[in-house]
């Protein structure tokens, strides 16, 4: 095991098109998203509007959309697309053996 | 003499990559070495790829000989074929094989290719159980379709794709079970592999995506194949294609540097300066590759490190083509997307092709094309050089003929120009462009004008862009480019009631399918178009529709309103506004038992429990199931609430029950989807205490029957309703309603109320619909009942029964220093 990924589970748990999340204890709650071409993708789940839960957003091509007022946040930068303006922390994902792994110091920066 | 001074070079392996290793030294130094290669096949060297062909029957072992014994033996090359080698003394220099042959070298080449993959599942080392590797399997793979019977392959990859295909042909029933959701999912996007799998299927192989395989059943001989679900597949034989790893064993005990191949650098050597690999079994700059193109490259930098002197290997970049006769794809690159990514994409449903092209700071870095590869090379070749193609980009997507015609040619217009009066542009309608020109130069300077007047475009649109040429070419500035009827949204040209039309007329049923037929020019949609798709394919197809929970609002996925805090409010249904003790007991134990924030009164007669997170809406839905009562559908494009009054149960104005019949409309019309929410009351007298003005379908009662109004919003813009007609009994106020229901069902843009709805086609059609045409509305009630037979099921109930649970659970948990799996 390599201690800077975190094993976080079976790649097709996460549905295509959609969304799951990741409590961290502590910390901030981590969305993963799946692509249509199975990328896997994770993002602070927290809009950066009003804090809305980018999980449960529309996911089309690498981008999804926030299911409070709309905005598009991009899955690659976190960056809010078009007019609005705002950033999402990202966090280093990747597939190995069809499991997901999260890169930890990321994914447990600020938790205690 | 001279040959005692010769070096020794040792091949491990009588592959692809190892015997072009030794022609590409050859070529450059035929007296250079002394060279033994090991075959672990008992056969000379054959080009593996071509396999497929000889499995499809297209060619045979002869044909597909790369060197034969007369090579060898020409070339002083001593092969030992059906022996492998077993161990590398790396001090002694020397090598051990099965037979128990030993062999010294100067120099050994590791070229051992890599394994198939099995998954460990149960049953996977029954016979009958083949992988797809060399010519042994397809030897196996002919000799079970000469008994005929039923193939399993797993893997809906290149390889697992060939192997169903050849056996196909062979004459078996072939499934092909495929893990991800697209077939060739790390070659294709979504919309490609929708068009490989209709395309499968129509030739008649079953292919099942998302399938899981749980167990290989069988006594002596594979029987079946069982997936997670339950399925079982009846099996003769099971063909395993799910992947390759590099073959790196001898690698590894021999101690020598390894990762997920055998590290190399740029010259293919490993850690021992001695030994040098390539193929599939190495790992150079921290990839390992799965296709041929790359090895001729590695075997290239080898031979000028072995030889004339060092070149250095900078890794490949790749591209797939599929090896199923008729069936043209090609993918190359990284089509991922992004924000600084560019799509352009065409599609054509009429000749069934799908291209799409990534461009990122005017340069290509991937490409998929579906139906007509011929351009492949072209972006292929611009994507490695890294050209500029912004001079291009236009007319990119068109290929390279158009797009290279020149200065001129290069702008889609100027195409389009160039083009003679009688060139036909729109196919559907036989329409030339001489007769559109003169329709544009008689005063149609719209696209919907043209339409209107020509027809052209009018039927499947793909000629869309055509005609908005024609228009630019011949009025100039004049043209607005304004179209009088907006399209659904920037994925597509086609208007909703296009959309609607199409997908009746040529039976579309999944959203890809929509997709490619109508030219979207997005890959998988926008959060516009995909929920308004999904509801016109459901309320087209009531019996077949399958759900696509990513085209749905959070709201409709979690059958919950999201809050501000990400939290949710749940409001279970009150038919009519009627309460009883044990409903509300159960409604006070949820707000306790859950600790919800808040519960109110709404202004449409129901409870609105606020405050539950989404892993505890199963739970409180059980709990309030239990008490009796269902989802209220609050979060839904779906009906809502139906308001009533007292009515003549208590009411000393009271003319009719209208607290029972706002029941039975309610018990009628919930859980139907609808193009927006639908809000219906029933006042019991012209007083009119349950606003019944201000509603979708209101009734208000009076002595004489029921007054029926249509149309009323009170939200954003207050609008009253308009009276449809007056009706004498219940019976026919619930015949009205339901046809009135469907017939907005049917018609209305997605997100479209009845009231802008109403003001859009005019009272007067929907009274001459529902009114005026008993047998219309007849059919219409009907068709609302016939869907409502579908729709009726509470989703609450379905979610605490388990389904879609992934929705409900986090995909895992992370405590500091320790992950853990929720499932
Ligand atoms: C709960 C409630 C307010 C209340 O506390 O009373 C309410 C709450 C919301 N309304 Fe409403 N509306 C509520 C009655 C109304 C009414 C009055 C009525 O139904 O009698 C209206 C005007 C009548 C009408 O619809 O014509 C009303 C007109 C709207 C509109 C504007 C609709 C329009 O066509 O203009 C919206 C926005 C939308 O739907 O796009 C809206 C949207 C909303 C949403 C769903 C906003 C949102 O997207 O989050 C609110 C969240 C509800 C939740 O979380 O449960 N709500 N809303 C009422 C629930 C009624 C019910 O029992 O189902
Ligand atoms: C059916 C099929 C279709 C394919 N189609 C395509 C395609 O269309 N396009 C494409 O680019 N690629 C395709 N490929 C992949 C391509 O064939 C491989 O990338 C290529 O063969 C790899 O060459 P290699 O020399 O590294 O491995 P191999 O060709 O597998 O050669 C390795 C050889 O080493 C031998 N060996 C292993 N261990 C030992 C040992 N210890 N001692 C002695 N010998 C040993 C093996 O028996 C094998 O013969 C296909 C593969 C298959 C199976
Ligand atoms: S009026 Fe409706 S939408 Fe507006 S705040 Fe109140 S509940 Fe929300
Ligand atoms: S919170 Fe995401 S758009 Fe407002």
């Amino acid at each position: 095991m390599d201690a800077n990924w975190l094993d976080i589970g079976p790649v097709d748990q996460l549905p295509a098109l959609g969304a799951r999340t990741l409590p961290v204890q502590g910390g901030q709650e981590i969305a993963l998203f799946r692509t249509a071409n199975g990328k896997v993708f994770a993002l602070h789940n927290k809009c950066p509007h009003k804090q809305g839960p980018l999980s449960q957003g529309i996911v089309h091509d690498t981008t999804v959309t926030c299911p409070l007022h709309n905005w598009r946040i991009s899955l690659l930068t976190g960056e809010a697309q078009g007019e609005d303006k705002g950033c999402v922390p990202t966090i280093p994902v990747k597939v190995d053996g069809g499991r997901i792994f999260i890169a930890r110091a990321e994914a447990l920066a600020g938790a205690r | 003499m001279v040959k005692e001074q010769k070096e020794k070079l040792v091949v491990i392996g009588n592959g692809m990559a190892g015997c072009r290793a030794v022609e590409e030294i050859l070529a450059r130094d035929p007296e250079r070495y002394d060279i033994v290669i090991f075959g672990a096949e008992p056969r000379v060297n054959y080009n593996r790829i071509m396999l497929s062909p000889v499995l499809a029957g297209d060619k045979t072992f002869d044909e597909i000989v790369i060197n034969d014994e007369a090579w060898y033996a020409d070339n002083g090359i001593e092969l030992v074929s059906g022996d492998s080698v077993i161990a590398i003394d790396r001090e002694g220099k020397e090598l051990r094989s099965r037979s128990g042959r030993t062999e010294s070298y100067d120099r050994l080449l590791i070229a051992t290719g890599s394994d198939p993959f099995i998954i460990p599942v149960p049953g996977h080392d029954l016979p009958g159980v083949i992988t797809f590797r060399d010519l042994d399997d397809v030897e196996k793979m002919l000799a079970a379709a000469e008994r005929g019977g039923e193939a399993v392959v797993i893997g809906g990859g290149l390889l697992g794709l060939e192997a169903a295909h050849g056996l196909f042909l062979r004459g078996m029933e072939v499934t092909v079970l495929h893990l991800m959701p697209t077939l060739m999912e790390r070659q294709l996007d979504e919309a490609a592999g929708f068009l490989l799998k209709t395309e499968l299927e129509n030739r008649g192989q079953t292919i099942l995506t998302g399938a899981d395989t749980a167990e290989i059943v069988g006594e002596s001989h594979v029987e079946a194949v069982k997936l997670k679900d339950g399925t079982e597949i009846p099996a003769d034989i099971v063909v395993m294609a799910v992947g390759i790893r590099p073959n790196v064993r001898l690698a590894l005990e021999a101690g020598l540097e390894v990762g997920r191949g055998i590290v190399v650098d740029d010259d293919m050597r490993t850690r021992d300066p001695s030994i040098f690999a390539v193929g599939e079994c190495v790992e150079h700059r921290g990839l390992v590759y799965g296709l041929v193109a790359p090895l001729w490259e590695m075997c290239k930098a080898l031979a000028d490190g072995c030889t004339t002197g060092a070149t250095g290997y900078r890794g490949s970049v790749t591209s797939t083509k599929l090896k199923v006769s008729g069936i043209d794809l090609f993918s190359a690159g990284d089509f991922s997307g992004g924000e600084d990514c560019e799509d352009v994409v065409m599609r054509d449903a009429a000749r069934g092709i799908y291209k799409r092209v990534v461009l990122k700071q005017d340069r290509i870095v991937g490409a998929v094309l579906y139906g007509d590869t011929a351009d492949g090379n072209w972006y292929f070749d611009l994507m490695r050089q890294e050209e500029d193609v912004s001079d291009i980009r236009e007319a990119i997507i068109f290929g390279q003929a158009f797009a290279s015609g020149g200065g001129a040619l290069a702008d889609p217009n100027a195409a389009v120009a160039a083009l003679s009066d009688d060139a036909e542009i729109c196919g559907c309608n036989g329409v030339s462009k001489g007769s559109i020109v003169s329709a544009i130069l008689d005063g149609s300077g719209t696209l919907d004008a043209v339409r209107g007047c020509t027809k052209a475009s009018a039927s499947c649109g793909s000629c869309t862009n055509l005609v908005e040429g024609l228009l630019t070419i011949t009025l100039g500035e004049d043209y607005s480019g304004e179209r009088e009827v907006k399209p659904m949204c920037g994925c597509t040209s086609f208007t909703h009631e296009d959309a609607r039309r199409l997908i009746l007329e040529k039976e579309l049923k999944e959203i890809p399918a929509v997709m490619q037929e109508l030219h979207w020019t997005t890959p998988d949609g926008c959060s516009s178009c995909r929920p308004a798709l999904n509801y016109y394919l459901l309320c087209a197809w009531p019996d077949e529709h399958k759900e696509d929970p990513q085209s749905r609002f959070v709201n409709e996925r979690l059958h919950a309103n999201i809050q501000k805090d990400g939290s949710y409010s749940v409001v279970p249904r009150m038919w009519g506004g009627i309460t009883n003790p044990r409903e509300l007991r159960a409604i006070a134990d949820v707000v306790e038992k859950y600790d919800a924030g808040m519960v109110k009164v709404t202004g449409g007669q129901r409870l609105d429990i606020f405050g539950i997170q989404k892993e505890d809406l199963p739970a409180v839905w059980a709990d309030l199931n239990a008490a009796g009562m269902v989802s209220g559908h609050a979060y839904g494009k779906a009906l809502r609430t139906v308001k009533t009054c007292v009515g003549s149960d208590w009411c000393r104005f009271g003319t009719q029950d209208s607290t029972g019949l706002g029941i039975k409309m309610e018990r009628m019309s919930w859980g139907s989807w609808m193009p927006h929410k639908f809000k219906i009351a029933v006042s019991g007298c012209p007083r009119n205490c349950a606003e019944a003005t201000i509603k979708d379908f209101g009734i208000v009662c009076v002595d004489s029957g029921y007054e029926l109004m249509v149309g009323g919003n009170g939200g954003i813009h207050l609008r009253g309703t308009d009276l449809l007609c007056k009706v004498e009994t219940e019976g026919e106020a619930l015949e009205f309603c339901a046809a009135f229901i469907q017939l907005y069902r049917e018609e209305a843009r997605y997100l479209d109320r009845t009231a802008p709805w109403i003001e859009r086609v005019g009272l007067d059609y929907v009274k001459q619909r529902i009114v005026e045409d008993a047998e219309g509305r007849s059919a219409l009630r009907d068709r609302f009942l016939h869907a409502q037979t579908f729709l009726q099921k509470d989703p609450w109930a379905e979610r605490v029964a388990g389904a879609e649970a992934h929705l409900h659970q986090h995909l895992a948990e992370i405590r500091p220093f320790a992950a853990v799996g929720a499932e």
